[in-house]
């Protein structure tokens, strides 16, 4: 049975969002493609998180719980997720593209000799006709990625060699639950008989990790300035946008930005766009629905005193 | 101590960092040769770390190893510049068009050709493709362990090594035995200068390739002075299997390549900076309920 498999990272016996992000896309691959969706989670202190992985449509859940599974090393839990793809042999596996699914990933598809494709930004179903061997696929996994710096979009498919695998950056896919009562099965993995003493050559001796703070993509509004703010004391009226994340907010404020592409790449699914920049031929300008030719400095305040007076 | 062998893997991309309207052609593609070539941001960040290791513990020897056309020779010749002891040039054009896979089996066949190396260090990810999967797979086809986002390589003692790492929201220390794969994020310390002493031994360094175009006062140094050659080695010398390497040793195809183009909004409203302007705007937000909880 071909499934598609999503390694879901923990924080404290708590899922992380961009796993969840990615079951959520997974169930829907999976509906298309007519088959199972499968969930990994290792580490320890696991009990009931079943709970938190079921309502997003998993259907088999495998659990690998012992105290010497938490924080993540990469060997061991390298060595539990090759075992559990050589006997399964998944269709598509899907990573976050979090430290540790940037980690872990390239280290098992080296094992199973299969590709990989990091950050993808979507994911569709597709065919492919290869005309060197005149040979036909169905239903394959298309990656698309940005690439050479964020210049151009690459569509990459992995025609002979299985799984297609493919990390995503948190934030990209939506986290949306399937279904509050749905029930799949566990799978408990006996970690004992796969791992030995060479698995645990790396010690972790010091961790400090802090809980997420502000988390921009959640956030409905996001105010962004770039060089064209000018002062810092025009900077401090705004919140700086963190780059290497998709947002997706209900509106957006470029302020004196002229978008660069990797930027406009970060957050093009906004719903609405305003820019405010003197230059009137700034790239940004193109994606906006509002486009304020003017001082940030001038506008941001009159933008606060025209709220205030309107939404009374 | 014991002698310490260090294998630095460095990529020469091109600098994506600033593509600007030149870089891009009239077709909308990429203008890859205008582009310069430079030496991979965190394999500075990386060969830094080797030669920070240099400093500290006497008896260490710091190889820099690269894979690419013959002209990626010259970011060898900036890494012994800057103090790397021994080079190799892995080139072949049997090698074009590998993806991470067949990159990291072609890099390890030419480390187990090095061998007996202590420490494997390399940047996290090259800015051409930002994919930072070479590391672990070429761990992977050594086994031997990885520690990827390396910020700091704080001490080594006898067999140990103690290695800070950067992660999303803080840090870890780990202690591993060697030999171990270590790349290193961009929030380590920057690379040091050249150093005038060595730029002016080894000005002369080159690969055979090289040496086939250059004059015969540069052929003759390069035969009398060993330590000026850079080693160069094909898919025969690294005992390759070519099944593995170039597009059919890759698992992944590009199946299309598309140029960034941001579609516009239907409407743009393009707007002044009077106070009826900004007045419209707001209005416009707020009876859209797009701020709600400003």
């Amino acid at each position: 049975m071909k499934n598609i498999f999503v390694y879901c990272e923990i924080e404290e016996s708590i899922i992380l969002d961009v796993s969840l992000e990615l079951l959520s896309k997974a169930k829907k691959l999976a509906n298309e493609l007519n088959c199972k969706l499968e969930a990994i989670v290792i580490g320890s202190n696991l009990k009931n998180i079943e709970k938190q992985i079921f309502p997003y449509g998993v259907d088999i859940l495998h659990l690998a719980d012992n105290k010497k599974l938490y924080p993540y090393l990469t060997l061991p839990h390298t060595n539990i997720l090759t075992n559990i793809f050589k006997k399964e042999e998944p269709n598509i596996v899907l990573f976050g593209a979090t430290s540790i699914g940037r980690d872990i990933a390239p280290r098992v598809a080296s094992a199973l000799k299969c590709g990989l494709t990091a950050d993808c930004t979507s994911l569709i179903i597709g065919d492919y006709f290869d005309r060197k061997n005149k040979k036909d696929y169905k239903n394959l996994l298309y990656q698309i990625r940005p690439a050479f710096g964020g210049n151009i979009i690459a569509t990459i498919i992995n025609p002979e060699m299985h799984p297609q695998m493919a990390t995503v950056r948190e934030g990209v896919m939506k986290k949306e639950i399937y279904s509050e009562n749905y029930l799949g099965e566990i799978k408990n993995i006996n970690v004992e008989n796969l791992l030995n003493d060479e698995d645990f050559i790396v010690k972790i001796i010091e961790r400090h990790i802090e809980k997420s703070k502000i988390n921009i993509k959640n956030s409905s509004v996001i105010v962004a300035g770039g060089y064209g703010v000018g002062s810092k004391k025009n900077f401090e009226k705004l919140f700086e946008l963190q780059t290497g994340t998709t947002v997706r907010p209900k509106l957006y404020i470029a302020c004196g930005i002229s978008g660069a592409v990797q930027h406009r790449a970060g957050m093009d699914e906004s719903s609405i766009i305003i820019s405010i920049n003197k230059d009137a031929k700034a790239p940004i300008n193109q994606i906006a629905d509002y486009n304020v030719i003017g001082d940030v400095s001038k506008v941001v305040p009159k933008m606060i005193k025209y709220y205030k007076k309107n939404s009374k | 101590m014991k002698k310490l062998k260090i294998i630095v893997l460095a990529k020469q991309v091109p600098d994506t960092r600033n593509v600007g309207k030149n870089a891009m052609k009239a077709d909308g593609t990429v203008n890859r040769s205008i582009l310069p070539a430079i030496f991979n941001p965190e394999d500075l960040n990386a060969l830094e770390q080797a030669l920070r290791i240099k400093d500290k513990y006497e008896n260490t020897e710091v190889n820099i190893l690269t894979m690419g056309p013959p002209r990626a020779a010259e970011i060898i010749r900036e890494g012994i510049y800057r103090g790397a002891d021994k080079s190799f040039l892995l080139t072949d054009r049997k090698f074009a068009g590998s993806d991470t896979l067949a990159t990291s089996y072609a890099i390890s066949q030419a480390i187990k050709k090095i061998e007996n190396y202590d420490i494997i260090i390399a940047g996290r990810q090259a800015i051409d493709g930002d994919t930072a999967q070479v590391g672990p797979q070429i761990a992977e086809k050594l086994n031997i362990p990885q520690v990827t986002y390396c910020e700091e390589i704080i001490g080594i003692s006898e067999n140990k090594i103690k290695i800070k790492r950067r992660l999303e929201r803080g840090i870890e220390v780990v202690l591993s035995d060697m030999p171990i794969l270590i790349t290193v994020h961009s929030s380590a310390p920057e690379c040091r200068f050249r150093n005038a002493k060595f730029f002016m031994k080894f000005k002369h360094s080159r690969t055979k390739t090289e040496l086939k175009r250059e004059n015969e006062t540069l052929k003759k140094l390069n035969k009398e002075r060993e330590y000026l050659n850079i080693q160069e080695w094909n898919v025969q010398d690294v005992n390759a299997d070519t099944t593995f390497l170039g597009l059919d040793g890759s698992p992944t195809k590009v199946k299309k390549i598309e140029n960034v183009i941001m579609t516009s909004k239907k409407e743009t409203k393009i707007l002044d900076e009077s106070d009826e302007s900004i007045n419209f705007l707001m209005k416009n937000l707020i009876n859209n309920h797009k701020l709600d909880n400003f």
